[in-house]
């Protein structure tokens, strides 16, 4: 092998480059599960469950302008029950505390979506 | 062109048919961790392959102004003559493409001025260098950007990148910047095989597959994102499974479909990598032409494959005519009575 030392040392930052998820996931914690605390009081949430953990963000969207650009307060779901259109009346009332709910998913997987610029974060006030 | 595209669309199809069906540890797990490990030994395998190859002479492109007397001012970068001009050249070479940059086009004019005839004319063409520069850039953070997936917290500089990637702030996820450019850049990448008549001639499956490949991946993660998600926070708890050689495959019954499409597609990817010209990501580092300095009239370039010299000295002769010279009265550096000292 020609220039053996450039090249083996190519190598071995090539073999580190490549299996840096494998050595980085081990570099700080477990991630098995979310460890999520759901509402107590209440079993169902507006759509179903698998719909709401992969695509409450555009509920959250669709709310919003029907909220505020379209003045639709009335929120019917498939199931046909009818939901008040409001971040702070619904979702909060029983999703009421951030740092068990939203902070286990989003801060894990670093969503930091930009809805505490204009709404009070739950379970704030009291600390 | 179209076949490639129909082999990528295979690929997926039998990836989304297979974690329907429920091998989705297969297309999860089993094929990730083969694809890792083809690449890396393949990549390895044509490291040292290159590196037993020896460069019998010294043949770097030459850019400009080779090193030649004090008052002709050289080319330093483009036509290096030592170590540091060759680093200097190789960085400018792998971080900013600098040869793709001097990239030109021609075209034959009818009538060119000064020419009183038809005469060819070199433009400038920064289109290619413009598009490849973005498309590896984006590609790179967009790698970096997944880390959030393979490390638990999430490190600061991958939250940075994402709250730069996506400081538009449109739509819920958040729009990253890089997944739109580097899809504009595969499709520029693409239309230039198929609408350059001269570059369509002489495309081959192994340049379209590569590019359709990764319009697929991308595809596939921008609509993972945006328009088909599923929960990531399963994806994370899935992928640090993997990434730990503990596959958890309860997470991996409750992932969509589409995920394992884009996993086996990356897989492919992966293996397909050393053994296509999608290899230039280290070859570049091994080509003669960059990675030698222009100095071939300084220092000796020694063909590594040429037999070791039988060199018969003129005292060696001496000695062995010593006795025959003396009697034909040739002139002897030493007398026959003097060397037998």
């Amino acid at each position: 092998m020609y220039n053996a030392k450039a090249v083996i040392t190519g190598i071995l930052i090539f073999l580190v480059l490549c299996t840096s998820p494998f050595w980085a996931s081990r570099t700080g914690k477990d991630y098995t599960k979310t460890g999520i605390v759901l509402p107590k009081d209440e079993k169902n949430c507006v759509e179903n469950r698998d719909f709401m953990r992969a695509e409450h963000m555009r509920l959250l969207n669709e709310w919003r302008d029907e909220a505020l650009r379209r003045e639709n307060r009335l929120y019917t779901a498939t199931d046909g029950r009818k939901w008040n259109i409001s971040l702070q009346n619904t979702c909060l009332k029983c999703h009421n505390n951030y740092k068990e709910f939203c902070q286990k998913c989003h801060v894990a997987n670093s969503v930091y979506p930009y809805c505490w610029t204009c709404h009070i974060i739950p379970g704030e006030k009291n600390q | 062109m179209f076949i490639s595209l129909l082999l990528v669309l295979l690929i997926g199809a039998i990836a989304w048919a297979g974690s329907t069906a429920g091998f989705s540890s297969l297309f999860g797990v089993a094929l990730p961790c083969a694809a890792v490990a083809v690449f890396i030994g393949g990549m390895i395998w044509r490291m040292v392959y290159w590196a037993r190859s020896p460069v019998p002479f010294c043949i770097p492109t030459t850019g400009g102004q080779e090193q030649s007397l004090d008052f002709i001012r050289q080319e330093k970068f483009d036509c290096p003559s030592t170590q540091g001009g060759v680093i200097v050249r190789m960085f400018l070479e792998i971080c900013l493409f600098r040869s793709l940059f001097r990239n030109t086009s021609a075209d034959v004019r009818a009538d060119m001025p000064g020419n009183n005839g038809p005469g060819t004319i070199y433009y400038s063409s920064k289109w290619l260098w413009c598009f490849a520069l973005l498309f590896h850039y984006c590609f790179l953070l967009v790698f970096l950007r997944h880390f959030r997936f393979f490390m638990e917290p999430v490190p600061c500089w991958v939250t940075w990148l994402e709250t730069v990637d996506g400081i538009m702030q449109v739509g819920t996820p958040r729009f990253f910047m890089t997944g739109g450019i580097l899809l504009a850049a595969l499709l520029f990448l693409l239309g230039r095989r198929v609408f350059n008549q001269r570059l369509r001639c002489i495309s081959l499956l192994n340049d379209y597959f590569p590019l359709w490949l990764l319009i697929g991946i991308v595809c596939t993660g921008i609509c993972l994102r945006y328009f088909d998600k599923t929960e990531i926070a399963l994806v994370k708890v899935f992928i640090m499974s993997v990434t730990q050689f503990s596959p958890d495959s309860d997470a991996a019954k409750n992932i969509a479909p589409l995920f394992f499409v884009h996993l086996t597609l990356v897989s492919t990817l992966l293996a397909y990598f050393p053994f296509s010209k999608l290899t230039h990501m280290l070859g570049v580092f091994f080509s003669p032409t960059r990675n030698l300095a222009n100095n071939s009239r300084r220092v000796r370039h020694i063909n590594p494959w040429n037999p070791p010299k039988q060199f018969f000295t003129y005292a060696e002769y001496e000695d062995t005519y010593r006795d025959a010279m003396a009697e034909a009265g040739l002139p002897l550096e030493k007398a026959p009575d003097k060397a037998a000292e």
